[in-house]
């Protein structure tokens, strides 16, 4: 069987930052692993180990940049990797779930997966709709935001958990093939061991370009645009402690006897 | 111009999301003129339209399948409403649930989708208000199409309150039974333990700017110092470094303490979810732009790893070197 998984690079924005026209200047920006695909990458990564004859194959609609962190996910136990990428989609300043679904869906066709594992949302858009949309243009069946998996290598069901809002789960039994949207706390994720960064170096990461999935540039065409990009107007009303640790604890801690928190 | 907008409920309880939708349904419907009409599909639906039926809500489709809620069931729901109510916006809620089902039914619908909005403008053009980045900065999305999905965030709307006097109508829609391939066989509530945060006065909270494992004895200690009890953001209990129970925020526990000590914790939207009715906040954090500060009543912008020490020592206490 076949495990596919939508691999993000995203950008951290660092503490202190600018904003250059609709983007935040790229100086201030580092890039990094999704947060929720680690985990989506354990998940499959636990399967491949689960059973003979499992591959894990993984896909990045990303510049060459992003190189770097898919070998990451190579080392950590994907077989290859596809990297989306032309200058159509270099051209689009704000990537909609809608393009990145219909581009992983012809990566899809192309490779037949019986079973699609995403992150739940990615850390820079948070858009959390490129999974299930993409189960809808593919016609897989899904669940969203599963914190619990339990899949046999082959089978046609994966009972999940569905982590719903206040310390509620829900236990639903998924019919393959299906997309799974991963969070996070579902699995440790591995580190990278030596062996691993060293295996990665010699796995394919294979460059696609729209045309060559059969796509052309009306897949990015989009309804929704990028017009304003601000930092918000600061709505604090804090009063804040100063002057060095010492003096900003001391502070605090009368606030804290002030407000009886501890006596004395 | 009609607004139809797709309630939530749970065991038997229609959740806030649902009235909050009603709210930014009814504003958007006022901006250009229109009705507003909610659905709910599911459940003692009949008691649901009573609830539902709030000030400013002109009509009420009820669609009595399943008991829950089941995202196939919901998918084909939606869009047969869509077609017999045509409406110019469908809004559904930015909740786990919203989550499984919107993205498919905009795909199927073949609508723009906009998610977790925080604001919606109807004026010259559709604008959509929302975070990016962890909530460092906010975008405005103009959509430029008759027919649009929006996916609003929980909390940022008023729940909508009064009686209405909707039209209340019974919708039945043919199922297509192979196409439902999943089957919700019941919930679980996790969490539970040794110790209930819910009940503290004071929590003493730590998130990922603890780095460490090792470093968590730290906040322990500040936590014994101050008679106060532990609780996290998500990745402390990700990483397994506290247990579940510990976990404040939409998913975990929703604390209301007297004072609530968020350290090196940034202040994600589904973390204040869970602690922004705690009487006093105060934040320890070296980023001054975090989010937390929009609603802390008090903070200290600098490294917890020297401010929690010295607290500790005013308190008489003695650090764990860490
Ligand atoms: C469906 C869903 C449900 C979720 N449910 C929850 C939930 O229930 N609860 C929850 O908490 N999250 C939840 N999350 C995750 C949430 O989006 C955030 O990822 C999480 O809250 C971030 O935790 P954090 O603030 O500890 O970490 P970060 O966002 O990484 O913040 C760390 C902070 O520490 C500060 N810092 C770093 N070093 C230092 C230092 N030396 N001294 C002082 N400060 C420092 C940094 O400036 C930063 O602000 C959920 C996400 C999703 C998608």
């Amino acid at each position: 069987m076949k495990v596919l998984i939508a691999v993000a690079e995203v950008a951290e924005v660092e503490d202190d930052f600018e904003i250059d026209g609709l983007a935040i200047d790229d100086r201030y920006l580092n890039y990094d692993l999704n947060e929720w695909d680690d985990y989506a990458v354990e998940a499959g990564v636990q399967i491949q180990e689960a059973g003979d004859d499992v591959e894990v194959v993984s896909v990045t609609i990303g510049p060459e940049r992003a190189d770097e962190t898919i070998r990451m996910a190579l080392a950590k136990g994907v077989d290859r990797s596809i990297r989306v990428w032309d200058d159509e989609l270099e051209s689009v300043d704000y990537l909609d779930s809608e393009t990145k679904a219909d581009v992983l869906a012809a990566v899809v066709e192309e490779e037949q997966p019986d079973l699609v594992l995403t992150g739940v949302q990615s850390d820079d858009t948070a858009f959390g709709a490129t999974g299930v949309s993409l189960a809808d243009e593919i016609g897989f069946e899904w669940a969203a935001v599963v914190n619990h998996l339990e899949y046999e290598p082959g089978s046609e069901t994966a009972s999940v958990h569905r982590e719903l809002e206040g310390g509620v789960e829900e236990l639903t039994d998924v019919e393959l093939p299906a997309v799974l949207t991963i969070q996070t706390g579902i699995n440790e994720p591995r580190y990278a061991s030596l062996r691993g960064i060293r295996q990665a170096q010699s796995k394919e990461i294979a460059p696609k370009t729209l045309d060559e999935l059969g796509l052309d540039a009306s897949v990015t065409e989009s309804a929704v645009t990028l017009t304003q990009l601000y930092e918000p107007e600061t709505e604090s009303d804090a009063t804040l402690f100063e002057g060095g640790p010492d003096e900003e604890a001391s502070q605090l801690a009368d606030l804290l006897r002030d407000k009886g928190v501890v006596e004395g | 111009m009609t607004v139809l907008a797709i309630a939530e409920h749970r065991r038997g309880d229609l959740r806030d999301a649902s009235f909050e939708l009603i709210t930014a349904g009814r504003d958007l419907a006022d901006s250009i003129g229109g009705d507003l009409h909610v659905a709910v599909i599911g459940g003692e639906v009949g008691a649901f339209a009573d609830e539902l039926d709030r000030e400013g809500v002109d009509a009420i489709h009820t669609v009595a399948e399943g008991e829950e809620f089941n995202h196939d069931v919901y998918t084909q729901a939606v869009e047969a409403l869509y077609d017999e109510v045509a409406p110019d916006v469908l809004l559904m809620p930015n909740t786990v649930n919203g989550l499984d089902y919107a993205p498919a039914v905009a795909n199927g619908l073949s609508l723009p989708l906009v998610t977790d909005a925080i604001d919606v403008d109807y004026g010259d053009t559709l604008d959509v208000t929302r975070e990016m980045y962890g909530s460092k900065v906010e975008t405005v999305v103009e959509v430029d199409a008759d027919r649009v999905a929006i996916s609003i965030r929980p909390g940022e709307w008023p729940p909508a309150e009064g009686t209405g006097d909707a039209d209340v109508r019974e919708f039945d829609v043919d199922i297509d039974e192979s196409a439902v391939r999943s089957t919700v066989t019941g919930f679980q509530e996790v969490g539970g333990g040794d110790v209930d945060i819910t009940d503290a006065e004071v929590l003493v909270s730590v998130g990922r700017g603890i780095e460490e494992e090792e470093n968590i004895a730290l906040v322990e200690e500040l936590a014994d110092t101050l008679g106060a009890t532990l609780s996290s953001s998500r990745p402390i209990v990700d990483n397994g470094w506290l247990p579940k129970n510990r976990q404040v925020g939409q998913s975990g526990k929703v604390v209301t303490p007297e004072v609530y000590i968020a350290i090196g914790i940034s202040g994600a939207v589904q973390h204040v979810a869970g602690m922004k009715g705690a009487e006093t906040i105060v934040a320890i954090n070296t980023d001054s732009s975090a989010p937390i500060y929009d609603l802390a009543d008090y903070g200290i912008v600098d490294d917890l790893f020297e401010v929690v020490p010295a607290l500790i020592e005013a308190f008489g206490g003695d650090p764990p070197d860490v």
